[in-house]
Order: structure tokens, then sequence, then C-alpha cells
């Protein structure tokens, strides 16, 4: 079966004052239709800009896709007009961003902008938009939707704002929906009821979903497959059992070990990935991660490793192998 | 370590704490139109090296309670006793003495650190202001001497923050706190800014310089599990009040009040096949508006177990034996 969406060797940078800002850095990977792809990644991994090429909504200047290719349905994206891009945006692919504040305009109603795609998209009068939004707004369920739909944002509480984004992104039926860290500003018992509602829908509707997070809990809760990011690149992917089982790049490693689990053993001390994120703009020539590594080799200081495949469509970009601690490029 | 003698008497006791804040309007004649119940009736008890973790939903008192410990704001009922002395109408001149032993680290160590000051001057800052050493070159020596303390490089000081990650600038805000050499560190959401490898890090440093210097913490934060792993003993709060308070084992295993067990439950656990067979959540709704809690448990609004005394009844906590506490008519 044709994959729904292929990224490949997608590149970005900015051009900043302090030199080129290497934010997504020769980036691939697939999304089947229907599932959910989880981007994992610390501040800065190049998670959002990733999202944002795929979108193509990335200010230029200073930024600008350098290279790669984003085929969706068949198509590549990166070679679409502008006015063909702004179609498949709302439509075909949906973006929710992680705070409703500043992407819902205050001064629109609700039901105004949950109903906008639909007049956009397919042509409807206002009225049927204006219609369909009440019935959006009942789906993510919102109490007493249709008298709603006159609110304005301010009216709505954090997690009522994030529902009316989902209800927007769900308007017209996208194949794949971009949730960019769609509940870290919202509390726990919110986050667990917007991402379960989030999930449930794309179920039904045969949505995929892109679930962009920094939390190793919520890609282990809701998503079929993750791929690890640090520096701009994507350092491991694979199923999240395989992944979670059987991390096999050391940041991936260092990442499940240094986060304390609610069902952790106590007394345990944390075990912390030294040091801090490489400068974006100086980058080392070899592996990102390789002053941070602790089964670092001297190879890896010299040439950057590629994604391979580690079986079963795992893939680690990684000199040394996990089991052996023989480095891969001796 | 610890005296043995001084290691039993309670460093910190917090009773039936209230603050509430006046909400005002009017144009012209400003008038008191309600009061937002920040803190309502607020108590627990801290001994010297203890951790006690504060947990809960945004906007439920956490920082509030934590100010008000330090008397940075005016306490409108109850008691706080520090170390025997009730400070609760302590003024700043009689605070003076006390502020010194017990300090608040914050958030966003950047936000509140002064970005055209040298490192150097940023840790020395505290000690001038309460006279501690007057000499320039010893207060030097002194903020060299806490940068080592908290993992940093001693020459680091003679630079500027912004020169700094995240992490690192947590570990000045810490050096900065421990400058007056505290007693009581209040941590207000400390790890929370920062990403999870740095985060590992600076948990760590909390809990090294607790042993080294005998340290007593408040650590609040809305990351359960970065709770569990650092307190003793925890305490749940909604709406202004705890609802649970227990040793970290018995309410992390066994926790009894219907919204702890909807917080523990909401928290994802990083293993996707323990995920697969967890019990999904039973709560709906988000926290109502401070200014309006609900009558009765102020939880009845979301509580999967309310039956009608929850939503008269005010429902007190209930000493389950153990140390653990909870409120609910249904425990
Ligand atoms: N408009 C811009 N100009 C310059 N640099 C940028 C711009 N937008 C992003 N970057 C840089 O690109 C890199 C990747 O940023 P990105 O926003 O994708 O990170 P992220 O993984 O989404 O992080 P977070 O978890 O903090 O959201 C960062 O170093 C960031 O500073
Ligand atoms: N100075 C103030 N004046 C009026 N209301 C206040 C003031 N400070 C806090 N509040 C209110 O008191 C309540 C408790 O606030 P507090 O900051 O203690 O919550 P919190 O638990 O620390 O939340 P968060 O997790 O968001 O930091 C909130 O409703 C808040 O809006
Ligand atoms: S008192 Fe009633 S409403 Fe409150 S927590 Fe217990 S069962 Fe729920
Ligand atoms: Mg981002
Ligand atoms: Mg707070």
């Amino acid at each position: 079966m044709a994959k729904l969406l292929e990224v490949r060797n997608l590149t970005t940078r900015f051009r900043t004052e302090r030199g080129a800002v290497m934010a997504v850095d020769d980036v691939s990977f697939d999304v089947d239709a229907g599932e959910t792809l989880a981007i994992v990644g610390e501040s800065g991994s190049g998670k959002s800009v990733t999202a944002l090429s795929l979108m193509r909504l990335i200010p230029n200047p200073p930024g600008e896709i350098t290279a790669g290719s984003v085929m969706f349905e068949g198509q590549d994206l990166l070679k679409l007009s502008d006015a063909e891009m702004q179609a498949v945006r709302g439509d075909r692919i949906a973006m929710i961003f992680q705070e409703p504040m500043t992407s819902l305009n205050p001064s629109l109603t609700v039901g105004l902008q949950v109903g906008e795609p639909v007049q956009l998209h397919r042509g409807a009068s206002w009225k049927a938009a204006l219609e369909k939004a009440g019935e959006l707004l009942a789906r993510v369920r919102i109490p007493d939707a249709k008298a709603r739909v006159d609110a304005y944002p301010h009216q709505f509480s954090g997690g009522m704002r994030q529902r009316a984004m989902i209800a927007m992104a769900l308007a017209c039926q996208p194949k794949l929906i971009i949730a960019d860290e769609p509940t870290t500003a919202l509390d726990v018992t919110v986050q667990s009821q917007i991402l379960s509602l989030l999930k449930e829908l794309t179920r039904e509707t045969g949505a995929a979903l892109i679930l962009i997070t920094h939390d190793l809990g919520v890609v282990a809760r809701y998503a079929d497959r993750v791929s690890v990011m640090y520096a701009g690149r994507v350092v491991e992917t694979g199923t999240a059992r395989e992944i979670y089982k059987m991390p096999q790049h050391p940041y991936t490693r260092g990442l499940m070990a240094c986060v304390p689990r609610l069902d952790g053993v106590l007394g345990d001390r944390l075990v912390p990935i030294e040091g801090s994120p490489p400068d974006l703009t100086r980058l080392p020539p070899g592996c990102a991660f390789a002053p941070r590594c602790s089964v670092a080799e001297p190879g890896c200081l010299k040439a950057r490793p590629v994604l391979e495949d580690v079986g079963g469509g795992h893939r680690k970009a990684c000199f040394v192998s996990v089991e052996s601690g023989v480095p891969a490029h001796a | 370590m610890l005296d043995a003698n001084v290691a039993g008497s309670p460093l910190l006791v917090v009773e039936n704490l209230k603050v509430h804040f006046p909400v005002m309007s009017g144009t012209v004649f400003q008038k008191q139109v309600a009061s937002v119940k920040a803190v309502d009736g607020v108590s627990f008890t801290l001994n010297r090296g203890e951790t006690l973790g504060l947990v809960g939903e945004s906007g439920c008192g956490k920082s509030t309670t934590g100010l008000a410990v330090l008397r940075m704001l005016d306490i409108t009922g109850g008691r706080v006793v520090f170390d025997g002395q009730d400070i609760t109408r302590h003024d700043r001149a009689a605070m003076r003495p006390i502020r010194k032993r017990m300090q608040m680290v914050y958030q966003d160590p950047f936000g509140s650190l002064n970005p055209r000051m040298k490192v150097v001057d940023l840790i020395a800052e505290p000690m001038i202001v309460h006279d501690i050493l007057p000499n320039r070159s010893a207060r030097s020596d002194r903020a060299r001497e806490l940068l080592a303390l908290v993992g940093l490089r001693p020459d680091m000081a003679d630079r500027y923050i912004h020169e700094f990650s995240g992490g690192q600038r947590q570990r000045i805000g810490v050096a900065r706190a421990l400058a007056m050499s505290p007693e009581l560190l209040i941590c207000d959401e400390p790890v929370s800014a920062l990403d999870v490898s740095i985060q590992a890090q600076i948990v760590n440093l909390f809990q090294d310089l607790q042993q080294s210097l005998g340290l007593t913490y408040v650590f609040v934060a809305h990351d359960l599990a970065v709770v569990r792993h650092i307190s003793d003993r925890i305490a749940v709060m909604y709406l202004g009040r705890i609802v649970e308070i227990a040793d970290r084992e018995t309410l992390y295993k066994r926790p009894q009040h219907p919204y702890t067990q909807a917080l523990l439950a909401a928290v994802p656990i990083p293993d996707p096949e323990i995920e697969a067979t967890r019990p999904q959540i039973a709560v709906t709704g988000e926290v109502p508006s401070a200014l309006r809690p609900p009558p009765g448990c102020r939880f009845h609004t979301r509580c999967p177990r309310a039956t009608d005394v929850c939503k008269t009844e005010e429902p007190v906590l209930r000493d389950l034996g153990g140390g653990q506490m909870v409120s609910c008519h249904h425990v």
C-alpha cells in the first residue's frame, strides 16, 4: 500500500546574524494512512520546523527549505504553487498548534473560525458553515455546542479552545492532522482528555496523526510509531513498542533513563545526559550527539551516521551497536 | 549529617493557612467586590531535612502557599510557624533575620535574574542586601565557592547570564538562593522549564545539596513523576485546599481521594505495553474558577463518586492512619 506521506531528505535552515541555523537537517520519515506517528525530541531539536516545513509555513526570509521532498498522496507538496498549497492546507492536511490563543483570532467568533475551512474549501454558504461548526463543536464535546457558536475565544477555557482547534482541524475531514504539542499548556487531567479525544476522532475518521511532543509518556500512550529527533536530525525511528523495549540510539536510551516514572523504583538516582544540546549554527562534522555520548568512539566525531535498518523497520543513526558496544564503522 | 535532637522538631508548621486576594471593581472608587480564596485552609508540617511535594493543577494555590510561608504575601488567616517562631504577623523588620533562613528558587531563572549583571554579582547581591560579607573580595570568593557547589566552574562567575543554557541558569539560581546558607528552600517549579535531559541533572543537584547541607524543601511541581522522585511526603491541592497528603509510597500506591486517583491516572507512563492496559481517566471538565469555588466538596463538579452530600457539605481532612490524610465523604 502506498504511504500517505513520504518525507525525504527534508532540510530547512534559517539565516541569522550568527550564521545558518540547520534547524532540520536531512530528515526522512513516512506516515501511513490512519496511523499516529510521534515526533519526539527536546526543545530546539527541529520538531516544529519539520511540521511547518511540511505545511510550507516557514517564513522566508529568514527561513528556507533547501532540499528534500514531501510526497503527500502522490504529490510533492514542495513543488506546488502557493495557491495549490493553500488548497491543501486546512483541507486534506490540518494543523493544530500549541497555543490556541495565538492561533484563534480573538475578534472573530469561534463558530466563524471553526466553520471557515468548510466555507473556504467546500464552497459552503456561511449559514451552512456555521451549522457545521455547531456540529463539529458538539463532536469535540463542547457542552452546549450550538449555543457556543457565537462565543469569542476569550470566553472559552484553555481546554475548550484546544477542543475548538481540533474541531476546526476536523472540519474538512483531513487525511492528515499535524498536532504540535497540542496540550503542553494544559493541566494534566485536561491534557489526557484532549489527547484521548484527538486519538478517538482520528480513529473514527481514519485520519493519520503526526503528534509532536517532548513527553515520552504521551508517546507511549498514543503513538503507533516514533521518530526521535536530536539537533535537527532523526536519530531513531520505529514502532513505539520496539523503541521503548529496545532503544538503540544512545540518545534515545539516555532519554528513557533520565525521566523519572510514576512506576519507577523509589530511591534510584536519575541518570542524566551530561552536557547540553549543540549550537545549531556550529554543528560538529560527525554525530551531533557525540560530545554528550557515553559510548562514542573516535570515528563518531569524524563522520556523520545515517539512518540504518536494525531490523523490522526499526532504524537508527549511530555507528556503535548497542549489544556489543563495538562501533559499526570499524 | 543532622543532629539527632534537632532532626525531630518540625522546621515548618503551617496551620489552616488562608490567603485571600481582594477583587476590586469600579472606575473612580475602587471597591472590593469579591475575593479569590487562593489558599483556603492549608495545613502541614515539615521536618528538617525533609521534602514536601506540592502538586495540583494550575491555580490551585501552590505558589501562593510558598509565597505566604516566606511572608512575601499577607496572610488572611491561620498560622505559619518557622523553627518554633510564629511569623504570621511579622513585619519586614521582624522577618529580616528569618528571611535569610528561607529562600525561594523560581521556575524561570532567567526571568528572575538581571541580564546586565555578571554572575558573580547576581550571587553576591543577596549577601549585600543582608549584610553578610562586607568585603567585596570575600563575597566574590564565596560566589565562586557556590558556583562550584552547584556544579559550575568558578571562572564562570565573570560571565553574563545570557551566555548560559537553561540548566546552567537554574544552577545559578540555586547558587544565589544558597548564598545566605538557608535551611528551607521553597522550590517553585524549578525544573518545569527545562528539557528532560537537563531536568535530571538539576533534580540530582537538589538531592545532593539536601544530603550535604541538610536542606529542607517544599518542592512545587506539576510533574507528578518528578515530585514522587524527590519528595518524602506529598500534598495534593485542589482549589486552595489540600485534598490528600501522605508519604510518597502510600500516595502513589494507594491514593484514596478521587482527585488524586484521577491525577495519577492522567499521567502517562513511558511504556506502551503498560499504557495499553492502564485504566483510562474518569474525570471530565476543567478546574472551576477560584473566584466561585463549588459549594460542598470543591471537587464534586468533576468527581465520579460524588453524591448529594458532596454538593452541600464540605469534607474535612481525616487521618486514615500511617500519616495519610484525605478529605472526601466517600473514603
Ligand atoms: N524564525 C526563526 N529564525 C531563526 N531560527 C529559528 C526560527 N525558527 C526556528 N528556529 C530555530 O530552529 C531550531 C529548531 O526549532 P523548532 O522550533 O523546530 O524546535 P522544537 O523542536 O519545535 O522545539 P520546542 O520543543 O522548544 O518547540 C531552533 O534552534 C530554533 O531556534
Ligand atoms: N496577586 C494575586 N491577586 C489576585 N489573585 C491571585 C494573585 N496571585 C494568585 N492569584 C490567584 O490565586 C489562585 C492561586 O494561584 P497560584 O499562583 O498560587 O496557583 P498555582 O497553584 O501556583 O498555579 P500554577 O500551577 O499555574 O503556577 C489563582 O486563582 C490565581 O489566579
Ligand atoms: S467528597 Fe464527594 S465529591 Fe468530593 S471527592 Fe469525595 S466523593 Fe468526590
Ligand atoms: Mg516546537
Ligand atoms: Mg505557581
